[in-house]
């Protein structure tokens, strides 16, 4: 306290109404600044920008600058006459290669997030059944690609897949095949990127769930005469659910929307909704059909990001 | 609930291993290779890495991308902080819930919807109120704060659960203000938290594609848009080389990170015995 008057004293020597103004300001208000900053930045450059992308989903193709047509306009006579054009919405589900897109992101991060957990599960569980300094050694292992660029391991992957790359020119030497087999630029390609880029994201919540389990449930199983098999799936995987859930909805929900591998792995062969909607902004300029295909999307993901909020929500100890 | 590894589980770990390290190993070999065509190999060379540094338009993306990321990881330190400290200490207050949805929400939310919505805020906003006048390094450490942000306030809500109140109430009840307690007490526990914060805030900015792609302007290349650029054609032993400098850089950095850290919880450690034999 006596420090604090002291401070007090020495701001009031330089200018004492004003920085004893400003220092009463920080005491009584701080609180709500640091409420207020990120909340208004959130605001603005978060939550505004859906309302915007939702507005000119409902607006017309223009050839003008910004190439779409008003929501409200006034017109000679003062009166507001507000036009929603529904069309964008009618133009994606009408047509073929929308929905076949869809349904074909969504079977492809359904799969690969099986895949993910198929390798990823027993990756995490021998990673906590390991000794503390193999565990850690092994943890960075597994954090460390993450640091890396992403890109760049999508690329090492285009070395590895394609025709003269690497696999087929050692298949080829060992004589297993005579000539390459294309695996660049085809959906196989598209599996291997995601899995690859999102196993960490799959592996390091199932860890974290794992870590907490009561090693001593299984001992009791094993006195009890149950076989590992049996073990593992009545009481480890049951216990798991949260970090499968997790680990799965942080895989699934990017993937869906995934743009650079089923453009750089699959070539113009696979179709993703990501990559569509990237190409309708970008090369066709068509802003209000790239926009209703934004809102389609986000409206086939509220429900899984819903469900990871909660557990992570539940997961910070925050709510 | 360690020591016990199946051989099953042992040959999982080796297989992942091998799974996430030989692509990396194998781009990493190719960027000596001398031969152009990356899977011809033509003889051990530095050839790409003399071509790859005079190059004056990767050095210009190098830089870009350089100064985005210490000032986006730096506003996202700030406001996560503030954003984590707002949900865990703050308790109940208006609009937690809408705050809580939107601090989550950019952590798994699709790269192209971030981006699309973005661009058009700033399009909007440039005919509304003409700011910002240009696209290119404030659009994009803009956009690069706002999901960074969240990644920071994950972490430390983290940390704040895990370090308790016990401290914060001792110096409540001894007489503290609650503004003095934030600032001699929260933060400074908080400060590792902090660190990991802005050098994870810091990467996402490097790694980032899409959201830059979006909301850049014409000139405006970070290192992940002229890389992309560039392999969109076809494999470039050019690249493979500047993977293997950056790879280089993260593993050296991260190592480096991860010793500091545990050196320095080994000393906390330490001074907290010997504060515990001197009380005794």
């Amino acid at each position: 306290m006596s420090e604090n008057t002291a401070m007090e004293e020495r701001a009031a020597i330089f200018d004492k109404a004003m920085l004893g103004k400003l220092a009463d300001w920080a005491q009584s208000s701080w609180r709500t600044i640091v409420v207020v900053l990120p909340y208004a930045w959130l605001l603005i450059f978060f939550l505004a920008p859906f309302f915007i992308v939702a507005k000119i989903s409902l607006a017309e193709l223009l050839i003008a600058s910004p190439p779409f047509s008003r929501m409200i306009e006034w017109t000679d006579s003062g009166i507001m006459t507000i036009r929603l054009v529904f069309d964008n919405f009618a133009y994606i589900f009408e047509d073929d290669l929308y929905m076949s897109t869809y349904l074909n992101s969504l079977k492809i991060s359904t799969i690969s997030t099986f895949l993910c957990l198929l390798i990823g599960y027993p990756i995490a569980y021998g990673i906590v059944r390991s000794g503390p300094v193999a565990k850690n050694l092994l943890l960075f292992a597994i954090i460390l690609p993450f640091w890396t660029s992403f890109l760049l391991r999508v690329y090492a992957w285009m070395g590895l897949l394609a025709d003269q790359g690497t696999i087929n020119n050692l298949l080829i030497s060992l004589g297993l095949i005579d000539e390459p087999i294309r695996m660049l630029y085809t959906e196989f390609a598209v599996y291997v990127g995601i899995v690859y880029t999102y196993m960490p994201f799959m592996i390091l919540p199932l860890y974290a769930n794992m870590e907490k389990l009561d090693g001593s449930l299984n001992e009791a199983a094993a006195d009890l005469g149950s076989k590992p098999t049996n073990t593992f799936f009545t009481i480890t995987l049951p216990l798991t659910t949260p970090g499968i859930i997790a680990g799965g909805l942080l895989v699934f929900i990017p993937a869906t929307g995934e743009y650079v591998i089923p453009d750089l792995l699959g070539g113009g062969n696979v179709l993703m909704i990501g990559r569509l909607l990237y190409d309708e902004f970008h090369r066709n300029f068509d802003w209000p059909v790239a926009s209703a295909v934004a809102i389609v999307l986000l409206i086939l993901l509220v429900l899984p990001m819903t469900i990871y909020q909660y557990y992570q929500g539940k997961s910070t100890g925050g709510a | 609930m360690y020591g016990s590894r199946s051989r099953f589980l042992t040959i999982m770990l080796w297989l992942g291993m091998a799974f996430l390290y030989i692509p990396m190993i194998l781009l990493v070999i190719y960027s000596f290779n001398y031969s152009k065509i990356v899977p011809v190999w033509g003889g051990w060379s530095l050839r790409w890495y003399i071509h790859l540094f005079q190059s004056e338009e990767v050095w210009n993306a190098v830089i870009l991308s350089l100064q985005i990321g210490v000032v986006n990881a730096t506003f996202a330190v700030l406001l996560g902080t503030l954003a984590g400290l707002a949900m865990v200490r703050f308790g109940q207050f208006r609009g937690r819930t809408l705050f809580g949805g939107m601090l989550v929400a950019p952590l798994v939310m699709p790269e192209v919807i971030t981006g699309l919505s973005l661009l058009l805020l700033f399009i909007t906003m440039k005919d509304l109120i003409g700011w910002p006048a240009d696209r290119g390094f404030t659009t994009i450490t803009i956009a690069h704060i706002t999901f960074s942000m969240a990644y920071v306030a994950v972490i430390i809500q983290s940390r704040l659960t895990g370090m308790g109140e016990d401290l914060e109430e001792a110096a409540l009840d001894l007489g503290a203000k609650p503004f003095r307690v934030l600032k001699d007490i929260t933060l400074p526990r908080l400060a590792p938290g902090m660190i990991s914060g802005w050098l994870l805030a810091f990467t996402l900015s490097l790694d980032d594609l899409v959201i830059a792609s979006f909301v850049t302007g014409p000139g405006a290349n970070t290192l992940p848009i002229l890389i992309y650029a560039r392999i969109r054609l076809g494999l470039r032993p050019d690249i493979n080389a500047l993977a293997t400098i950056i790879i280089l850089v993260v593993a050296v950095g991260v190592a480096a990170a991860a010793i500091i850290m545990h050196r320095h919880q080994k000393r906390i450690a330490q001074e907290q015995q010997m504060a515990a034999a001197e009380t005794a």
